[in-house]
């Protein structure tokens, strides 16, 4: 390895790990925000968890999320943040796809894409029924 | 019990679990489970799906971290992710179908050996035998840098390695944990790699891994707004102050007296999904 390729390889690294960091950060404001909303409504009612009930939780897909998140109800809002948090690392995958493809190692490119593919897959839906 | 009384105790649960479990890595998805199932009555179904949540965030953030300093193969997290992915949604497949107290089972086992694991002297597999041929063809050999020197190292036995990685990824998709014991011993003792490799490598696999299977819990309605919203801040927060502590304590007592409290809590797991209580 040649010491240019090494030094371009350590500046992605490096965008990489400031990518996760201010995903993070920014998914757990918009929870923290989501939570204090959540407890103003919420705060003086019974929790019920005892048992799972696959209705109880109503904002269940990528799409049910973006559309009531603008509504600024506590529980939304909490979720789109999770979201957000869910994405990172996949944001993360498409990077490194990204990165190698200007690397030219097309080997990766093809390993990135069959790992993506395979959350997107999940992501519509297709293996939660 | 009010939705702030448990928001307020799930939060320091939450710290406590993220805390310890990065003093002794353990990681905070072990602990946060028995305590909101065994000690606040929640059904094991939410306690996976907002513990699965904290795995992403506090692998996420020290993936960060560790990704800068060079000591990540891209390459091997990137390859093997093929097999986490695949087995992490399969986990949380047959989650849906397994009755909760198999499932509790399951865990309490893999807690003590989790914790087993802890304890135990790690051993140096590195090799500069570069005849595996998976290794080569994935261009999976790689260096990293040991007090400022490049140091090559060389992979061997990619198939076992990868078969490892697809039951820790089932593992961590059927019980909401990073299973980070399981990585490592794919990465350390079949694949051969050096510590600081194989751990960052797996942290940095564990938060795809977990966003594959937290797209199946949502789907499910498993993750629960006012569950994992306490249980992803506390942990988070938790570990974070634990890894700036791990670096100046000794924790060799501290993993003692932990693998003894997570081996009661386990068996107590065990026992109540054995005696029907989930």
């Amino acid at each position: 390895m040649d010491q240019t390729k090494n030094i371009n390889d350590r500046d992605i690294q490096s965008l990489v790990g400031n990518l996760l960091r201010a995903g993070v950060y920014i998914s757990m404001a918009i929870v923290i925000l989501g939570g204090i909303i959540y407890l103003f409504d919420h705060s003086g009612e019974k929790i019920n968890y005892a048992t799972f009930d696959f209705n109880k939780v109503s904002l269940k897909t990528v799409e049910a999320i973006f559309s009531e998140v603008l509504t600024f109800k506590g529980a939304a809002v909490v979720q789109f943040g999770l979201l957000m948090l869910i994405f990172t690392p996949i944001a993360r995958v498409l990077m490194a796809v990204i990165s190698f493809f200007l690397e030219k190692d097309y080997l990766y490119v093809l390993i990135g894409l069959i790992v993506l593919a395979i959350i997107m897959i999940s992501l519509s839906g297709g293996f939660a029924h | 019990m009010s939705v702030l009384v448990f928001t307020l105790i799930v939060l320091v649960g939450a710290f406590l679990a993220g805390f310890l479990g990065s003093l002794t890595g353990l990681g905070g998805g072990v602990i946060i489970i028995p305590l909101l199932t065994l000690g606040l009555g929640v059904d094991i179904h939410y306690a996976i799906g907002a513990s699965i949540i904290s795995v992403i965030a506090t692998s996420t953030g020290s993936a960060a971290a560790y990704v800068k300093e060079g000591l990540t193969n891209m390459r091997i997290g990137m390859f093997l992710e093929i097999a986490t992915t695949v087995g992490a949604i399969l986990g949380a497949v047959i989650a849906v179908y397994l009755n909760a107290g198999y499932v509790a089972v399951i865990f309490g086992c893999i807690l003590i050996f989790s914790s087993l694991m802890t304890l135990k002297k790690k051993v140096d597999h590195t090799t500069l035998d570069y005849t595996s041929k998976g290794a080569q063809f994935f261009k999976l050999n790689g260096s990293y840098p040991v007090q400022g020197v490049e140091t090559p190292y060389a992979v061997k036995n990619v198939a076992g390695g990868f078969f490892m990685m697809l039951f820790a990824g089932t593992l961590s998709g059927l019980l909401g944990i990073g299973s980070g014991a399981l990585k490592v011993i794919a990465m350390d003792n079949i694949m051969r790699l050096p510590f600081k490799v194989s751990t960052t490598t797996s942290n940095f696999m564990m938060g795809v891994t977990a966003a594959a299977s937290a797209v199946v819990y949502l789907h499910r309605g498993q993750i629960d707004p006012g569950i994992a919203m306490p249980v992803c801040i506390g942990v988070l927060i938790g570990a974070t102050v634990g890894a700036k502590v791990l670096v100046r304590t000794k924790t060799d007592k501290l993993k003692i007296v932990f693998a003894v409290v997570v081996t009661i809590l386990a068996v107590q797991m065990i026992y109540k999904g054995l005696s029907g209580g989930f």
